[in-house]
């Protein structure tokens, strides 16, 4: 009986309700809409905003030191208390200790993060050590230059060179390279490890044969980063083996070297004509950007080739 | 790896089996060295001619009446921190047959198949005991090499798990590692893959990456990686669960056609698929071996009702 006379009042305010519903639901929709489009152009925003400053620095810099590019200027010892002539020590110099760095830093930095990610326990003690590593990664670089001179230089007695430059540049660049070194071999899927010790293989061995090639690509991202960084630091090699003037290729890894970084520091803060020599700094930022541009190039060729060659049977 | 513990096993088995043929195992394993069950299901006929047709070597024991248990499980325990995952198991899987573990998700089926190839060892909270004899040999023992044994006992996966190589490559990555001489290695490959039924589909793209294979081709893949480095038993856990029915279909007859050469455990989600493929079958419910015999047997006149509840579709 009551239902009966129920059924239609109900079906009202079901109707009614469905109707309000629906409303609301456009509203909300709208307003979601509304939402979802600030936040992408704010987005399009950040992105505009970044490679805008991005493209005037780059053009800026080409735009300014292409004028000072010439063979000569890349052949040349610098003259004239370096207000003439050309930048090749500092070259030379420049690619030595990215390449000296890098053998340093990415052969232990690759095992240390082989050990923390595949061996040590988790636990205080590894937690601890990779903490230590992310302070180390944000450690201002003129802390790391002081290090390197206390430690090679006045404690172990290494002459202000090259090598010891480059220790301590590698030493800059180790927390990078473990870190990007760890977090790809722990992107590795968890099922080839079981695929590789279900066939009886060991852990080393699954590690050399399948994790490592599989992380491989992760970590010449790391690498990338850490060639410019190398290539555009300037404190580490302040007090630990670059000169201001050293118009000779360096002879060994003991020597003094100049370094394009720091010739253009020198250059832009300290120079006895500091705006006559304005072309050429900005000759010399152009060539320490192609480099670190070309560095790159061939790390993402090898890891591009490498990608290819895992593919395929040797 | 703790010494025998009968008791538990006795009282164990009566109160769940009553009378069955797990007592009489248990007896045979106290007292003699050579692992040999006698099992009544066993005597029947067809068994005994489908070993002769297949010219098997004959059973050891002449009588017919005794068949060799490849694997011997025994009072096995095993648990993940507090979670007593796998409750004093006792089971004999008979050589050269498909054993189907089936039951609900999570009654542990998958730990169970894992204990065989310890690949349990690689969790960290996990802890076993009890007994486990391949070819009566204790793979728990302290002196048991876990790679030696993991080459005897291979295992494919529920999700087809290349590596990021080429179709050769992953075929030919265990013998590499384990020293195959060079020569071998391209006949061996070859070799798997026929025996994975797989030969004929790649066999002009051997060196394109093992992701451009369907993941049916994939899963053959996978099991042909698993033949290259000359198991004697393989484990598969769910092998078909990602694939469509014709994939399914090829799976199924591969492992059919593999028990000739190989002892096979499968554990399964699918009823048909037990029923189709596997001429044993061991139930589990919560961590529990409820039932074991031929699949028959289970299917058709399950001692406990609770086999017949999850195989009538009552639970899980
Ligand atoms: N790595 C692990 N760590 C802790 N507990 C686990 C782990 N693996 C499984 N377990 C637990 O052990 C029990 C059995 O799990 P198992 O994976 O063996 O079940 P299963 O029968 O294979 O289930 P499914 O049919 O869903 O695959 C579950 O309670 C599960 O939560
Ligand atoms: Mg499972």
């Amino acid at each position: 009986m009551s239902g009966q006379n129920q059924t239609p009042e109900k079906g009202k305010t079901e109707k009614n309700r469905t109707e309000k519903l629906m409303k609301r639901n456009t509203a909300y929709k709208k307003r979601q809409n509304l939402y979802q489009k600030i936040a992408f152009s704010l987005m399009r925003l950040a992105v505009v905003v970044t490679m805008a400053v991005l493209i005037i620095i780059i053009g800026d810099i080409i735009l300014k030191g292409y004028p000072a590019i010439s063979i000569g200027f890349l052949t040349q010892m610098p003259t004239n208390q370096m207000t003439e002539g050309g930048i090749l020590p500092a070259i030379v110099g420049t690619i030595q200790l990215v390449i000296l760095s890098l053998l340093v830093a990415v052969p232990l930095g690759i095992i240390t993060a082989v050990y923390l990610a595949e061996y040590a326990a988790d636990g205080k003690v590894k937690r601890i050590i990779e903490q230590a590593v992310n302070n180390l990664a944000g450690t201002p670089s003129v802390v790391f230059g002081l290090f390197g001179m206390a430690l090679f230089v006045m404690y172990l007695g290494l002459p202000l060179s090259l090598l010891t430059a480059s220790l301590t540049m590698g030493l800059l660049i180790m927390p990078v390279i473990i870190r990007t070194a760890q977090e790809a071999l722990i992107a590795v899927p968890k099922e080839y490890r079981e695929a590789s010790a279900a066939l009886g293989v060991t852990k080393w061995e699954t590690i050399r044969r399948v994790i490592l090639p599989s992380a491989f690509s992760g970590m010449i991202t790391g690498i990338i980063i850490s060639t410019g960084r190398a290539a555009g630091e300037t404190a580490p090699i302040l007090f630990t083996g670059a000169v201001f003037f050293y118009p000779r290729l360096p002879d060994s890894v003991f020597s003094p070297f100049m370094a394009l970084s720091y010739h253009l520091f020198v250059m832009a803060t300290e120079s006895i004509n500091i705006e006559l020599t304005r072309e050429i700094q900005y000759g010399t930022a152009l060539v320490l950007l192609a480099i670190v541009f070309s560095m790159n190039l061939i790390a993402v060729g090898i890891r591009r080739h490498y990608k290819k060659k895992s593919f395929s049977s040797h | 790896m703790n010494a025998t513990k009968s008791e538990n096993a006795f009282s164990f088995a009566d109160t769940l089996n009553g009378e069955n043929e797990f007592d009489s195992d248990e007896d045979d394993f106290e007292s003699e060295n050579e692992i040999e069950f006698e099992n009544e299901i066993e005597f029947e006929n067809e068994t005994e001619f489908e070993n002769e047709n297949s010219g098997e070597p004959a059973p050891s024991f002449s009588t017919g009446k005794v068949k060799k248990k490849i694997i011997e499980v025994k009072d096995l325990d095993l648990w993940y921190g507090n979670n007593h995952a796998l409750k004093n198991i006792s089971i004999g899987i008979p050589k050269n047959k498909v054993f189907a573990f089936i039951g609900p998700s999570g009654c542990g089926k998958s730990t169970f198949l894992r204990t065989m190839n310890r690949m349990n060892d690689m969790i960290s909270n996990c802890r076993i005991e009890g007994e486990i004899y391949i070819d009566n040999e204790n793979i728990y023992a302290k002196e048991t090499d876990v790679n030696d044994l993991r080459k005897r006992v291979g295992m494919v996966f529920q999700k087809a798990n290349p590596f990021p190589m080429s179709i050769y490559d992953n075929v030919a990555y265990g013998p590499r590692i384990h020293g195959v001489s060079k020569k071998k290695i391209p006949g061996i490959v070859e070799e798997s893959l026929k025996g994975a039924a797989l030969w004929k589909e790649v066999k002009d793209r051997l060196k394109d990456s093992a992701f451009s294979l369907s993941g049916g081709q994939q899963q053959r893949l996978c099991i042909a990686r698993t033949l290259a480095v000359k198991p004697e038993i393989i484990l598969f856990d769910e092998p078909c669960s990602a694939l469509d029915p014709i994939s399914t279909r090829k799976i199924e007859e591969l492992i059919t056609k593999l028990k000739k050469e190989y002892t096979i455990i499968i554990v399964t989600h699918n009823m048909q698929q037990a029923a189709r493929i596997s001429d044993y079958t061991a139930f589990f419910l919560s961590g529990e071996l409820v039932e074991t015999g031929k699949t028959v047997h289970i299917f058709e006149n399950p001692q406990d009702e609770r086999t017949e509840g999850y195989i009538t579709g009552r639970f899980g």
